[in-house]
C-alpha cells in the first residue's frame, strides 16, 4: 500500500514543507523591502554566535520541547490539544504555589516537588475538557480553546487580587526564595571549565525536558498504555474491538498532555522569572502545535523542531533589534510551518508520491 | 441604575455585538457546509488591518471595507485550498490562518506605516458615521419610548444595521432557498449531495466565500470603531463568535441572541471594573471569562445539547 519508502515519509516530506515555509517567509521579508539573506545571517549570528545567544535559543527550545511533547502525545491518540497554552499557565501556578508556600532547603528538593506541582496543575486543567470529550462528546478542540481563555482570566484574577505582593505595582507574585533557584547553564558548566554566558536564561530545565523526551518515547513505544494510545489514535473502532476503553484513553492521554505542558513552568517560571508573571507562557503552547507537526510527533523530531523554533525566536529578537523587522515575523514563519507541514501536507505529499511511483515503475 | 444608564449599556451592547454577530454568521455558513472554521479570528484581524490601512490612505471607509473583505476572502480561500482542495485538516488550517493574520498584519503594518504595527488613526471622515433613524430627534423627548428609540435603536453605523438585517436574510437563504438546502445537506451528508449530481467542492467554496465576506464586514467595523488598526485588535472576538455559534446551536436567530448576550457581558465589563452584589464582588476577569464558561457548559450538554453539523471537520473524498 505504501507508495513511498519510509525515509521519504519521515524526512523528505517535512524537509520539503519546511523549505516551502522558509521560501515564503523569505518572500515576506523581501516584500517589506529587506534582504532575506542578510536577515538569516543576522538571525544565525544572534542565535548561535555567542553563548549568550545560544543560552536564549536553548531556553526557548526548552519551552517548546515541553509544549511540543504535550501536543504530540494527544495527537498519538488522535486528539488535537489546542489547550497547551492554558495548561502551561496553570503549570506556572502550580510551580508558584509550591515555591512560595513550601519551604525548601535546596533546589534538589524543590525541583521534584515543583515538577509534581506543575504536572498536577497542568494535568488537572486538561481533565475537564478530557472528561467532556470522553463522556459528553463535546469537541476537545473547542473546549480547550475556551479553557485557554478561562485560564488566562483565572491567572489574571489571581495575580491582581490574590497572589500579588501588597503595595506592589505590577501584577505578579513575590520572588521565589533563593533556595528554589535552579542552576543556569553558567553555573552548571563553570565547574567543568566551560564558560557560558552568565545572563543567558538556559537552565537545568533543559535537562528535565530531555528526560521528558525519553519518558515520552518509553511511554508511547514501550508500554502497554502507549500501545493503547496509538491504537485508539489509529482507529477508534478497532481499539474498542480490542477491549480498549475510549474514555479511559482520552482522559489519561489528555492529562499526560496537560502535565507535559504544565512542566514548561519549570523552565519559564522556576528557572527564568523566579516568580509568576502575567502572560508568562507567551504563546509557547501554540508553538507546540507547529513543533509537534514538524517533529512528526517523535521526541527526536520534537527536539530538532524546538531548537529550530528557539533559533527563530532568539534570531527574531535580534532581527527586531538590528533590522527593524518586527518579532511578529516569527509568528508568520510559525503559521507557514503549521500550514505546510500540517494543513497542506497533501499538497507536498501527492507530487512526491507520484514521483516515487514513477521511479518504481522505471525500475520494474 | 437609572433608565438612561441601562439604555447606554444596551446601546454599547449592540455596538459590541455587531462584529460578533457578523463573525458568528460567517461561521454559521462555513460550518453548516461542513467546514469547521477556527480561522474566524484571523480573518477578522486581517480584515480589520486592511480596512484600517486602506481607509486611512484613501480617506474612505467604504473602500476600506472593500479591502477588508478582500483580505478576509483571501484567507478564506487559503482555508479552502488547504481543507477542501487538498483535504487537509480543517482545524490545523484554521490555526495556521490565525497565526498568519496575527503575524502578517504587524509585519506589513510596520513596513507601511512605521508605527509598530498600528495604522495611523482614522479621521472622522474615514470612519463609519452614525445613522440617525427618521424622527429620532423629534421623539427623543417622549417618555420611555423616545430615549429607547433615539439612544438604543437609532445612531448606529451602517454595518450594525447590515448585521441585523443579515440575520433574517441568513435564515431565509438557509431555510427557504434551494442553495440553502444544499448547503445544509453538504454539511450533514456530502455523499448524498454528490449522488444528486451537485458539486460538494463548489458548494463548500461558496460557503466559505460568504463567510469571508461576513468576516470582512466584521473586521472593517472593528477598524472603524477603534479608529484604526492596532496589533491583535480582534482580541479573541473570533473565538467568542465561535462560542456564540455553538451557543446558538448553528442557527441564525439564536446567533443574534447569543452575540447580544456576549456583547452585553462585554459592555458591562467595560463599564464596571467590578460589580458588587451585596457582600460578593464579581471580578472583571469573571465577566471576561463568562462567554467561554457558558460555552463549555452548553457544550457539556447540561443546558440543552449542541449538536454540530454531522460532516463538520471531514474532508469529502469522492468515491471512484
Amino acid at each position: 500500500m505504501s507508495k513511498m519508502p519510509k525515509w521519504a515519509d519521515t524526512i523528505l516530506i517535512p524537509l520539503f514543507s519546511i523549505l516551502l515555509a522558509f521560501f515564503f517567509s523569505g518572500l515576506v521579508i523581501f516584500a517589506i523591502g529587506k534582504d532575506p539573506f542578510n536577515a538569516i545571517m543576522v538571525m544565525i549570528d544572534g542565535a548561535f554566535g555567542s553563548t549568550g545567544g545560544l543560552g536564549y535559543t536553548l531556553y526557548y527550545a526548552t519551552n517548546f520541547i515541553f509544549t511540543g511533547l504535550s501536543v504530540a502525545v494527544a495527537y498519538h491518540a488522535g486528539l488535537f490539544n489546542i489547550g497547551s497554552e492554558g495548561q502551561a499557565m496553570l503549570g506556572g501556578l502550580g510551580v508558584a504555589l509550591v515555591c512560595l508556600f513550601i519551604p525548601f532547603g535546596h533546589w534538589t528538593i524543590a525541583l521534584p516537588v515543583a515538577v509534581i506541582g506543575a504536572a498536577l496543575f497542568g494535568g488537572l486543567w486538561a481533565l475537564i475538557p478530557a472528561y467532556l470529550q470522553a463522556k459528553r462528546g463535546s469537541h476537545i478542540v473547542i473546549t480547550t480553546i475556551m479553557f485557554n481563555f478561562i485560564a488566562s482570566a483565572l491567572i489574571g484574577y489571581l495575580l491582581t487580587r490574590v497572589l500579588k505582593v501588597p503595595g506592589a505595582m505590577s501584577s505578579e507574585t513575590a520572588r521565589f526564595p533563593e533556595s528554589t533557584h535552579l542552576p543556569t547553564f553558567h553555573e552548571m558548566l563553570a565547574p567543568l571549565g566551560i564558560m557560558f554566558n552568565k545572563n543567558a536564561p538556559a537552565n537545568l530545565a533543559f535537562v528535565v525536558a530531555l528526560v521528558a523526551c525519553v519518558f515520552f518515547w518509553w511511554l508511547i513505544w514501550r508500554t502497554r498504555l502507549g500501545y493503547q494510545i496509538r491504537a485508539y489514535g489509529q482507529s477508534e473502532s478497532a481499539a474498542k474491538y480490542a477491549g480498549i476503553s475510549p474514555s479511559r484513553i482520552i482522559i489519561i492521554t489528555m492529562m499526560i498532555s496537560g502535565a507535559l505542558a504544565g512542566l514548561m513552568a519549570i523552565n519559564n517560571v522556576m528557572g527564568e522569572a523566579e516568580r509568576l508573571i502575567d502572560n508568562a507562557v507567551e504563546g509557547a503552547g501554540f508553538i507546540g502545535i507547529a513543533v509537534a507537526l514538524m517533529g512528526r510527533n517523535h521526541p527526536v523530531g520534537i527536539i530538532l523542531a524546538s531548537i529550530l523554533f528557539g533559533f527563530l525566536y532568539q534570531g527574531g529578537a535580534e532581527l527586531a533589534l538590528w533590522e527593524g523587522i518586527p518579532r511578529e515575523l516569527v509568528v508568520v514563519i510559525q503559521a507557514l510551518v503549521i500550514l505546510f507541514t500540517g494543513a497542506l501536507d497533501n499538497m507536498v505529499r501527492m507530487p512526491l508520491e507520484r514521483l516515487f511511483v514513477a521511479l518504481k515503475r522505471k525500475e520494474g | 441604575m437609572d433608565y438612561l444608564t441601562i439604555l447606554q449599556i444596551l446601546d454599547s451592547t449592540v455596538r459590541l455585538a455587531t462584529p460578533l454577530l457578523l463573525t458568528c454568521l460567517a461561521g454559521l455558513f462555513s460550518e453548516r457546509a461542513g467546514i469547521v472554521d477556527i480561522g474566524l479570528e484571523g480573518k477578522l484581524l486581517g480584515a480589520a488591518f486592511l480596512a484600517g490601512a486602506v481607509a486611512y490612505v484613501t480617506g474612505n471607509i467604504w473602500l476600506g471595507t472593500l479591502a477588508g473583505i478582500g483580505a478576509s476572502v483571501l484567507l478564506s480561500l487559503l482555508h479552502g485550498v488547504a481543507s477542501i482542495t487538498f483535504r487537509g485538516d480543517q482545524l490545523i488550517s484554521g490555526v495556521a490562518i490565525n497565526f498568519l493574520a496575527a503575524g502578517l498584519t504587524v509585519v506589513i503594518g510596520q513596513a507601511w506605516f512605521k508605527l509598530g504595527g498600528r495604522t495611523p488613526s482614522l479621521p472622522r471622515e474615514a470612519r463609519f458615521g452614525d445613522i440617525t433613524l427618521p424622527f429620532a430627534d423629534q421623539i427623543a423627548d417622549v417618555p420611555l419610548i423616545g430615549p429607547l428609540y433615539a439612544e438604543l435603536l437609532s445612531g448606529h453605523t451602517a454595518l450594525t444595521y447590515v448585521a441585523l438585517a443579515a440575520v433574517p436574510l441568513s435564515w431565509w437563504v438557509l431555510y427557504r432557498t434551494r442553495f440553502g438546502l444544499r448547503l445544509r445537506a453538504v454539511g450533514e451528508n456530502p455523499g448524498a449531495v454528490d449522488t444528486a449530481g451537485i458539486s460538494v467542492v463548489k458548494l463548500r467554496y461558496q460557503a466559505i466565500l460568504i463567510a469571508g465576506v461576513l468576516c470582512g464586514l466584521g473586521g472593517s467595523f472593528l477598524a472603524s470603531l477603534a479608529a484604526g488598526f492596532v496589533k491583535d485588535m480582534s482580541a479573541g472576538r473570533g473565538y467568542i463568535a465561535l462560542a456564540a455559534l455553538i451557543f446558538a446551536k448553528w442557527k441564525p436567530y439564536p446567533a443574534l441572541g447569543a452575540t447580544l448576550l456576549f456583547g452585553l457581558l462585554e459592555a458591562i465589563g467595560n463599564r464596571y471594573q467590578s460589580i458588587k452584589l451585596g457582600d460578593i464582588t464579581i471580578p472583571v476577569q469573571l465577566m471576561q471569562a463568562l462567554p467561554y464558561i457558558l460555552t463549555v457548559v452548553i457544550l457539556a450538554g447540561f443546558i440543552g445539547k449542541a449538536i454540530p453539523p454531522r460532516a463538520g471537520g471531514q474532508a469529502y473524498v469522492k468515491e471512484r
